[in-house]
């Protein structure tokens, strides 16, 4: 997307302002949201994929050995992972600031 | 060589439809526009139409299929009449504002309460502000011609803009008139198959209707004014290139001895014939009097309707509908702004006729113009009604 | 025709692809089971998809002008039309290839709604679908309210819960009608194939969705949405509230295919519903009276499901 909503002019709209950037909200940080951030501990994760699968943000990636990372610029700190977790390899703490 | 057959005009409008190469009739009956329905299953149920024919369970539900058929490319249709048209405008409004060209035939039907399954305007005039292109058949070969028109002009790629055809109910789709059917390799000519802009489609997924927050939604309404702004030359193209091929030319407002008109009637809609036949006679008898007929209701020809008043002292506006509450019938109203800016207008008077399909004859045009010539000036009367 | 229960399937997460439809970016709250739910839907339908969807939360999260959280084709007109939109689009591709307009290939068409565009307002619209025979998956996102506007109730929120129009109030003690059948209303139309699911179970979802877009004709998903906004429980805890909604009894996981009644998991004693039920904010007024009318009521229902699918199976 080229330009910001307040810049955007009437013209900058499609016809019928159909949107013709298939996920374009990627652009959008809902990690500005959280309140508390998950810590991964991978000695502890068994590789299962559980906490990809349930997280509602798509903010878990499967790496190639099968262990995980979290995706800081969407994770909205809702904890699911933490909770689901089969081995309690993520747990939750306190944003900063 | 065009062919010229008496034919009811419902069965003249399903024979349109079929003509275009409708891909989706979606329309839910309701009198009087049952025949236009009942007449496109048989055509396509007897394989003369290749068309999905979806049976809907309501008429909102008729213009859902309409835009959702619409957004995958399809050419699609629905006919409807009074309450149909005002359970489906919640998505008519939509339709406009998504840019989804599609056709509808409105046969015009008084709305409720009380309950009259007869001819007048206030169905149309409802929705008066939804964003679609709308033109009146005054016969039943303008509804014939005007399926091709519509389409034509709906699916421009400069217009993208869904098109209403307005005829009266009974008054036209009941009665059997000579119309003049044109080869299908003219139509086929004149029309050529939809080709979107945007399209619903895996290959190029896009995203139709989003909300729109306020920091957006001025720009996206000012889009959609500045595109029906500027739908006029195209609406002129396509009847030009239409009259060039069938020797039939539409204009924004069709004149009737209006050359040193003194007095001048405006209607809209079938009964305009009938107000030509009342003109007739006091011309006749020397009379100044001249007709207006209002073909083009959205977008308002408003530079065309003040050149066809040119002259005049006397402008006698025929509505069937009214707006309660307000400055009497809606076409009155757009008429007084369409003469508001000029330096010196002439009166202007509204009669409220016809409705839900009370008789109008010629006497009573005649009548009206007569009245009107001495009346005062108060917004509006109705005609004809018993005190 | 056992089936095991999600949690034994552990590393079946890591072979599903990890291709998201529905992309990150989107505004649904944290911890939201129903756009999980959507994720996982989108997934199981894939590329070749197109969706049309009702007015509610999850179309204002997702389309945001001018952003979009979709990969597919994706459009939304009203609220109370989904499934006549998505007739529509299944009509048109229909006609389209039928007339080489455009190319012969599998496209699923969905029509995706919440609880109210589904069995309150947009009944009518889905009814006349599912009668027309449509080729097309519809997906009920059940949250059990009108979320997107504030947590009103719907026709499918539960007895007993409090929502901000059957408020647990001092006379009348939250919502006092049973949560309304859509399932049930869906299978009465004699449609191929009716599903439950929950995102809390989520390959037998993701299996659901498929089957149901494999199969030619209308299908229903009916899919549990926990929303931890308005049931009030913790973010966190949306897939274990899912899980007992299952666990208990009272939203059971089971197909209807061309009539005949299958559970998913078949229980063989029922968790109590107190379980379910203390977990959550809106149930909290509940007295002991209550819980135990409703506790009556997920047994009875249960026991009548099974009676379903021992007499669809006969013969």
């Amino acid at each position: 997307m080229a330009k910001p909503e307040h810049e955007m002019t009437w013209r900058d709209l499609n016809v019928g302002y159909v949107v013709d950037e298939p996920g374009n909200a990627r652009i959008y940080r809902t990690g500005d949201w959280r309140s508390q951030r998950p810590i991964y501990n991978p000695e502890r994760c068994i590789r299962c994929g559980i906490c990809y699968i349930y997280c509602p943000d798509m903010a878990i990636r499967i790496l190639a050995d099968g262990s995980i990372e979290h995706d800081l610029y969407y994770c909205k700190g809702c904890g699911i992972c933490a909770e689901e977790c089969p081995t309690g390899a993520i747990t939750l703490v306190d944003e900063e600031e | 060589m065009a062919k010229r057959v008496g034919m009811e005009v419902s069965i003249a409008a399903a024979e349109a439809v079929k003509q275009a190469n409708t891909d989706i009739v979606a329309a839910y009956p309701i009198t009087p526009q049952t025949h236009i329905v009942e007449h496109l299953s048989e055509l396509v149920n007897n394989g003369e139409l290749d068309a999905e024919f979806i049976p809907v369970e309501s008429e909102h539900s008729a213009m859902s299929v309409c835009a959702g058929g619409a957004a995958v490319g399809a050419r699609t249709f629905t006919c409807t009449s009074s309450q149909g048209l005002i359970l489906m405008s919640e998505i008519v409004y939509a339709a406009s504002s998504l840019r989804l060209p599609m056709l509808m035939i409105l046969a015009n039907r008084s709305l409720n309460s009380p309950l009259s399954i007869w001819n007048d305007h206030s169905d149309v005039m409802a929705i008066r502000d939804c964003g679609w292109i709308q033109v009146f058949a005054d016969n039943g070969q303008e509804v014939y011609d005007h399926v091709f028109v519509g389409y034509r002009v709906a699916e421009d790629r400069n217009v993208l803009t869904p098109f209403i055809v307005n005829l009266d109910g009974f008054i036209l789709t009941h009665v059997i008139e000579p119309i003049e059917m044109i080869e299908q390799e003219v139509v086929d000519r004149y029309l050529p198959p939809y080709q979107p802009l945007h399209r619903l489609h895996p290959d190029r997924p896009v995203t139709m209707g989003c909300f729109g927050p306020p920091i957006l939604f001025t720009e996206a309404k000012k889009a959609q004014d500045e595109a029906m702004n500027k739908t006029m030359p195209h609406i002129l193209q396509a009847w030009q290139e239409f009259g060039d091929l069938t020797g039939r030319y539409y204009h924004p407002v069709e004149t009737h001895e209006t050359e040193g008109a003194k007095i001048i009637v405006v209607t809209q809609g079938a009964l305009g014939e009938t107000a030509s036949v009342g003109i007739e006679h006091m011309r006749e008898h020397n009379e100044a009097v001249g007709l207006v007929k209002i073909r083009l209701w959205r977008p308002f020809p408003f530079d065309e309707f003040r050149k066809a008043v040119k002259g005049a002292e006397l402008v006698v506006v025929m509505d069937r509908a009214i707006s309660y509450g307000g400055p009497g019938g809606p076409l009155a109203g757009e008429v007084r702004a369409a003469l508001y800016p000029e330096e010196s207008h002439p009166r202007v008077v509204n009669f409220i006729i016809g409705l839900g399909g009370r008789d109008v004859s010629p006497g009573d045009f005649v009548e009206m113009i007569q009245q009107a010539k001495v009346k005062p000036g108060e917004w509006y009367e109705i005609h004809g009604v018993r005190e | 025709m056992d089936r095991y229960l999600d949690r034994l399937n552990v590393y079946a997460s890591r072979l599903v692809s990890q291709k998201e439809y529905f992309v990150p970016g989107h505004r649904a709250c944290q911890g939201c089971a129903e756009a999980l739910a959507l994720r996982l839907v989108a997934k199981a339908l894939g590329r070749n998809n197109v969706i049309a969807c009702a007015t509610g939360c999850m179309e204002i999260v997702s389309s945001p002008l001018p952003l979009t959280s979709w990969e597919v084709p994706w459009i939304h007109v009203a609220f109370d039309n989904t499934a006549a939109v998505a007739s529509g689009i299944e009509a048109g591709l229909k006609v389209l290839m039928r007339k080489g307009r455009i190319p012969k290939q599998r496209i699923n068409v969905m029509g995706m709604a919440g609880d109210g565009g589904t069995s309150d307002i947009g009944l009518q619209a889905l009814s006349g679908a599912l009668e027309r025979g449509h080729n097309m998956i519809y997906v009920c996102f059940d949250n059990e309210a009108y979320m997107n506007t504030g947590i009103q109730r719907s026709s499918s929120t539960p007895f007993g819960a409090s929502t901000t129009t059957s408020p647990a109030g001092t006379v009348v003690p939250g919502q006092t009608t049973w949560k309304k059948n859509m399932p049930e209303i869906a299978a009465a139309h004699n449609i191929p194939y009716v599903a439950t699911a929950c995102a809390s179970y989520p390959f037998d979802l993701m299996e659901k969705v498929k089957k149901a877009s494999d199969i030619e004709g209308p299908a229903y998903i009916h899919i549990l949405s926990v929303c931890p906004t308005g049931w009030r429980i913790p973010p966190q805890s949306a897939i274990h509230a899912g899980r007992l909604a299952v666990e208990t009894g009272f939203f059971p996981l089971y197909e209807v295919e061309k009539g005949k009644y299958r559970l998913s998991v078949d229980l063989p004693t029922l968790r109590p519903i107190e379980e379910y039920l203390k977990i959550q904010g809106r149930f909290r007024h509940l007295t002991a009276e209550m819980i135990d009318e409703i506790q009556q009521r997920v047994h009875e229902e249960y026991r009548k499901l099974q009676k379903k699918v021992e007499m669809t199976n006969q013969g």
